[in-house]
């Protein structure tokens, strides 16, 4: 680093004598330049050697939100659902919101609603059905958008994953690669089709306000607050009331860990969350692969380049022997 | 002045009727027209065009049963996924005769590469029928770029490959149109197209593969591997192969005008080494599947429903296929070789609309009632496959593909 500093220095010092001649400023000028680049690049290695790593690994950005659902405490009262459509704007539904004739049925998002809920059988007390919200985990590090040819999608540091539609060609590879079954598409529309999914009232944390359905909730089933904070707050809840919970943060680890997190009685799987995800973000299935695609377009030009060389070689071996 | 133009309408009379009209007179050329072929194509353009415009008024709500736990259907599924693989034949058969100088399958050649074309360019369409807004189709070009994207390869070297096949398949069009200078500036660039072909199908073919190693979660872990991207592209190579055998059957049975003696005369030859590079195709590839199940300990599975489908294809579409075919080669039966080449094709089509429509969501309730394709899907389907073949004849019947010009001959 000394030496570094040293050589821009002495570079800095030639400058001041020779600045009459005008052929001289300009070679100077580029020893300078090229000094000052040294210099910086020098520093800029030195500084940063110390924790250069052989393995990189993205852990999610270190602020973002989250939001963390207790089924325990859900009451299906759908209050979440009325105010998500109210905050974002989504049409009214056929059936209105104090209906619970809904939950004969297992529903999904849909282009009409961000989240709905869901109602199942309790094995531990028949009187008291549970409830499980759906909508989107705004993972860490999102398969839809890997997935996604034209980067429509982005994680945005606050945690919610954002599409935009002014991007999105609808080959929906995004609704192949989530896991979570979430994004909907607009199937009725012949020519603005388009996703729609829950944005974690990107606009409304933005503004320093929680998203509308954590407050919404009568009985405080969702908690939003930074992920980090939420998972000690799961924790210490199992902790608490090992009887009330399973030992199990859903969305702590399931495909790298998602931005809304979930804690329950039961098994999660009784509860139709999937449970045959790996614990590494999807992306990670593709790497592989995809660090593959510059090997071939270097390696095939010369491996078959030669191949064909090889042959015409042969072919030229033969033609010099017929005509001896 | 008066006869300046008289000569150059004659000039131009000549020139429709000798390029377009296969040397016919109008009247002539209408009355041939009507055959039984054309009339059940053209009945069922009839009913499968208004569909197409269905989705275009109505959404693909109003034509398929495309929903948001089932993105991709039919169109996709038996389209790109079955049509691309089937189209390998023009990387496969450029390199066999360019690059590794298996001369003796000359009369071959254009015919792969324009099969290859041809299959590409309606992947296309299939495509831009099933996509929400045809239009951006060039977006990962310039719009965005989804760098981390396996359909972000696929996109742009589709799109490339489509270049580069068209440029292959170019000298065919010069010489029909008479243009000798820039075809030998088209046959300048072969071996380098060639080789862009090798790398971009070898990419692409296993890319489509790969689009499914984002859904460990959807797709049956009998199908999902993380060998996809290589069982992809290893069974690529040996569809090309019984694609030809397929194509050039057709041909030689039904456009026996378009064909001359050399085509003729060295197809059973050609038909019986093609069934021999099919079926060492095929046993590499079955090799590779059962390395599959072994990597990921799958054995248990088999006994499942799931399993057993799996064993149905495996046994059924890959294995006796290539027994069929090894039977033929060693009996130097061209029937039973071009029976085992059909058959390894409908093989290939059953793996191909496996991984993307049955096995996967396999784990939803009701899966089974979700993967069959209403009518007007199927309608969509058969109305691109007819206009695919009707372009295919057009071409064939004008073009020196299945014959030599006479002008060019021994000049590749």
């Amino acid at each position: 680093m000394d030496k570094i500093l040293k050589n821009s220095l002495g570079d800095e010092g030639t400058t001041e004598e020779p600045q009459n001649e005008k052929d001289n400023t300009r070679k100077i000028s580029r020893r300078r330049f090229l000094g000052t680049v040294a210099a910086i690049g020098g520093i800029s290695l030195i500084g940063s050697y110390k924790d250069a790593s052989a393995y990189k690994e993205f852990t999610g950005w270190p602020n973002r939100y989250g939001c963390l659902t207790d089924l325990t405490e859900c009451v299906g009262c759908r209050s979440c659902e009325e105010a998500c459509n109210e905050a974002n704007n989504l049409p009214k539904p056929d059936v209105p919101f104090d209906d619970k004739s809904v939950f004969n049925e297992k529903r999904r998002p849909t282009v009409q609603a961000y989240t709905v809920v869901n109602r199942y059988e309790n094995p531990k007390d028949a009187g008291k059905p549970i409830y499980r919200k759906i909508q989107c985990n705004h993972c860490n590090e999102p398969a839809c958008a890997s997935a996604c040819p034209i980067h429509a999608y982005t994680k945005t540091p606050e945690g919610a994953v954002l599409y935009d539609p002014e991007k999105c060609f609808g080959c929906r590879y995004c609704m192949i690669a989530c896991p979570f079954y979430v994004p909907a598409y607009d199937y009725a529309s012949p020519l603005e089709p388009k996703i729609v999914k829950c944005v974690l009232c990107y606009g409304r944390i933005k503004n320093g306000d929680m998203p509308a359905c954590a407050e919404a909730c009568p009985v405080g089933a969702i908690t939003f607050g930074k992920r980090s904070d939420l998972i000690k707050l799961a924790r210490e809840k199992i902790m608490k009331n090992p009887d009330r919970y399973i030992d199990h943060i859903y969305g702590e680890h399931e495909v790298g860990g998602t931005s809304w997190m979930y804690i329950s009685g039961v098994p999660f799987e009784q509860l139709d969350f999937p449970a045959n995800l790996p614990k590494k973000p999807l992306i990670e299935q593709t790497k592989g692969f995809l660090s593959a695609v510059p090997v071939v377009f270097t390696v095939w030009p010369a491996l078959f380049g030669m191949i064909y060389a090889a042959l015409r070689h042969r072919e030229e071996l033969e033609k010099e022997k017929n005509q001896k | 002045m008066g006869n300046d133009t008289l000569t150059r309408t004659e000039n131009f009379r000549s020139w429709f009727m000798d390029k377009l009209l296969l040397g016919m007179s109008w009247p002539e050329y209408s009355r041939n027209l009507i055959t039984p072929f054309n009339i059940a194509a053209m009945l069922i353009l009839s009913i499968g065009i208004p569909v197409i415009a269905l989705r275009f008024i109505h959404g693909l709500a109003a034509v398929t049963h495309a929903s948001d736990e089932y993105p991709w259907g039919l169109i996709l599924g038996w389209g790109l996924f079955g049509g691309v693989p089937l189209s390998a034949t023009g990387f496969v058969m450029a390199t066999a005769y360019y690059i590794f100088g298996f001369k003796r399958y000359k009369p071959l050649v254009r015919l792969g590469v324009l099969t290859g074309f041809m299959g590409y360019f309606f992947a296309v369409v299939y495509l831009l029928t099933d996509i929400g807004r045809p239009w951006r189709i060039y977006y990962p070009m310039i719009v965005g770029f989804g760098t981390a994207s396996v359909l972000f390869l696929v996109a742009w070297h589709v799109a490339t490959y489509l270049t580069v096949q068209f440029l292959e398949f170019s000298p065919a069009i010069l010489e029909w149109l008479k243009s000798r200078r820039v075809r030998k500036w088209a046959t300048m660039i072969t071996i380098a197209m060639t080789i862009a072909g090798i790398i971009l199908s070898t990419l692409h073919q296993s890319a489509l593969g790969a689009l499914f190693l984002l859904a460990p979660g959807k797709l049956h872990p009998l199908w999902y591997s993380s060998y996809i991207p290589v069982f992809f592209l290893s069974s690529s190579i040996y569809a090309a192969l019984a694609m030809v055998i397929v194509v050039s059957t057709l041909a030689a049975r039904f456009l026996r005008k378009a064909t001359d003696d050399t085509f003729l005369g060295s197809l059973d030859k050609l038909t019986i080494g093609l069934g021999k590079g099919t079926c060492v195709g095929i046993y590499v590839y079955f090799a590779l599947k059962v390395i599959g199940i072994a990597h990921d300990n799958n054995w248990a599975l088999l006994g499942t429903p799931y399993g057993e489908w799996f064993l149905v294809e495996m046994l059924g579409f890959v294995l006796l296929p290539a027994l069929v075919l090894t039977y033929g080669v060693k009996k130097e039966s061209t029937g039973i070789v071009r029976f085992g080449a059909f058959y390894a094709v409908l093989g290939i089509l059953v793996n191909r609309i496996n991984v993307s429509i049955v096995a996967f969501n396999w784990n939803l309730p009701h899966h089974l009632s979700h993967i069959v394709p209403p009518w007007q899907e199927v309608v969509i389907v058969l109305t691109l496959v007819t206009i695919h073949i009707l372009i295919f004849r057009w071409i064939l019947n004008r073009m020196p593909v299945l014959r030599e010009h006479p002008d060019y001959k021994e000049s590749h």
